[in-house]
């Protein structure tokens, strides 16, 4: 099957800013793809070209096996975009949002009508369907702007920060909402500032900085690049640190980290729960006593600081798994 | 491919006139200041502004009634300039422009949605001059090509402010700018006073105004210029439904394309 998304050597500059310097991109048909990356790192500046709104300098993209440039008006009919703004006319009621982008779409009235129903109740919003959208809490505006880049059903869709702004509710709402899209086997690119939104959605992830990808592969094989999983654990007595590094050191398979002043110890390790079991057993065994203990592996942010050298423009998320 | 087009600019247009219900302000407040302006023109104003035919208010209310009509259809025009700077912020036009709709249909549909804008602001403001005494002394058929004069050179207006709105980079940016121009242009004209009265140079530009000319034909068209009272010597007075329909082309013929051309490059920012 060819991919869905094809984007070869992109290149877009304004005036002496250079917002993309050769970007390649594929995206396999019914994949998720993440564009990650800071804030005018240029993820905005490839969906718009992949979108149609924007020329690049140089370069080539195919959408849904169509040239974006010599048929921008095909590739349309293909696709959902849905921005970094909630693009909905407040002025309107969620339904006739809807029902107007499927006259757009070309779908015909009644089919417009029924497709923006469909869309309302699989998004939460029947009870909102007739008031006005200004009347919408972030969250779900967000969802109707969702709402409207699926009414023609299109196969390739594009979201450029879908969550960009919202609260933690409105956050994990989107997720379940694009979580579900998926299933579905749309293709999806997906462009974040959002690392943990990354980790969650996508099957690929592209890390992009200054108009530049500089790493791709999926989440797992990205944190690999960063290290494997590291055995972190905090100490109740601080005179018991270096006797805890002693007996964990047979465990490890590095060069342990100790931080005195939070009574920590960090050690590289392989085998997951079955070391911390083992971990826990001798350590239960010495009488030493823990405040905490936990697998920890590579946050994506660790990912964006090796790669880049200076963190993502986002807090830290702090990711433990396996306890 | 161009029944889509009418099709598109139908559903737009049909978006920006739900707008109009919804936001019963806009209406209210466009309909207002035209109301306040007939008001003040031909209560305060008026006694001490002379017009060729009479000295008494009630020929300046003739007189003054195509004014008005002229600077409020004009500025009826700026709402689609206004919506669009408004759209182009909000994002909505990069949605439109992923849509596989006719391209030229969200100008077309918005211009097309000044139009009902102006018609019911004409209608609202016709009462209200029929109410302070002014009257129609033309056949219904004159009458109706002085409004329809109105509307069109209007209309050719609303393209040069689609052009602006998304040439600027936000609503208020927008309506500074074309407060500032229009307000002169709408002024320095027969809208409000003869031009005999203004100062020489002044008294040429505004001869040559088509503000000027469009006031000047429809208050032809509605009868409003007594027996006797000459047209002045300038050849667009002289011509002024010409003179009108040649200023409607030229706008647009130019900003049609420099509007579609600005549309299709223009995104959120």
């Amino acid at each position: 099957m060819t991919p869905a998304i094809v984007a070869q050597g992109l290149v877009k500059k304004y005036k002496d800013v250079t917002a993309l310097d050769g970007v390649d991109l594929t995206v396999p048909t019914g994949t998720v793809l993440g564009l990650l990356g800071p804030n005018g790192a240029g993820k905005t500046t490839i969906v718009r070209i992949l979108t149609t709104l924007l020329q690049p300098d140089a370069g080539s993209a195919e959408v849904a096996g169509i040239d974006v440039l010599a048929a921008p008006r095909a590739v349309r009919r293909k696709i959902g975009l849905s921005g970094q703004y909630a693009a909905v006319d407040e002025y309107l009621t969620g339904y006739e949002n809807l029902e107007m982008i499927g006259r757009l779409y070309h779908l015909g009235r009644r089919r417009s009508s029924e497709r923006a129903r469909e869309l309302l109740a699989s998004f939460r919003l029947e009870d909102a369907a007739d008031r006005p959208s200004k009347t919408y809490s972030g969250g779900m505006r967000r969802r109707l702007d969702l709402a409207g880049a699926l009414v023609a059903d299109p196969p390739v869709i594009f979201l450029d920060e879908p969550t960009t702004g919202l609260d933690p509710r409105g956050r994990t709402e989107m997720w379940d909402v694009i979580q579900t899209l998926v299933a579905g086997g749309t293709t999806l690119l997906l462009t974040t500032q959002y690392l943990e939104e990354a980790d969650l959605l996508a099957d690929d992830i592209v890390v992009i900085d200054h108009g530049r990808i500089i790493a791709h592969g999926t989440s797992d094989q990205l944190k690999q690049q960063v290290g494997g999983e590291r055995l972190e654990l905090t100490v109740r007595d601080a005179s018991r640190l270096d006797e805890a590094r002693t007996l964990l050191e047979p465990l490890a398979v590095g060069p342990a980290t100790v931080e005195a002043n939070r009574r920590a110890l960090l050690f590289p390790v392989q085998g997951g729960a079955q070391t911390l079991t083992e971990a826990l057993r001798v350590l239960d065994g010495a009488g030493l006593m823990l405040d905490d203990v936990g697998l920890r592996r590579p946050t994506l942010d660790d990912v964006f600081l090796s790669l880049t050298g200076h963190v993502s423009e986002d807090e830290p998320v702090s990711e433990k798994a396996g306890v | 491919m161009s029944a889509t087009v009418f099709t598109d600019a139908y559903v737009v247009a049909k978006r920006n006139i739900i707008k109009i219900k919804r936001v019963p302000d806009l209406l209210v407040f466009t309909t207002l200041s035209p109301i306040m302006f007939v008001l003040l023109f031909a209560y305060v104003f008026g006694g001490a502004i002379n017009v060729p035919g009479g000295a008494d208010p009630d020929a300046y209310r003739e007189f003054l009634m195509a004014g008005i009509f002229a600077q409020t259809v004009i500025f009826g025009a700026t709402i689609t300039g206004a919506g669009l700077a408004d759209d182009v912020k909000k994002g909505i036009i990069d949605r439109f422009r992923s849509l596989p709709m006719a391209p030229s249909a969200v100008l077309t549909g918005r211009t097309l949605s000044d139009v009902v804008n102006n018609v019911i602001v004409l209608v609202v403001m016709a009462l209200t001059g029929l109410l302070v005494g002014w009257g129609i002394h033309s056949s219904p058929a004159e009458a109706a090509l002085g409004f329809l004069l109105l509307l069109v050179f209007a209309y050719a207006i609303s393209w040069v402010m689609a052009w602006l709105g998304m040439l600027v980079p936000s609503v208020e940016v927008f309506n500074n700018a074309t407060f500032i121009v229009i307000f002169p242009l709408t002024f320095v004209a027969n809208t409000f006073v003869p031009l005999e009265t203004l100062p020489a140079p002044l008294q040429t530009f505004a001869e040559w105004n088509p503000v000027s000319a469009v006031t000047q034909a429809s208050r032809e068209l509605f009868g409003n210029i007594p027996a006797g009272v000459p047209t002045p010597d300038a050849w667009p007075l002289q011509h002024a439904e010409v003179y009108t329909l040649i200023w409607t082309g030229v706008f647009l013929l130019i900003f049609v394309p420099l509007a579609n051309m600005q549309y299709r490059r223009s995104t959120s920012r």
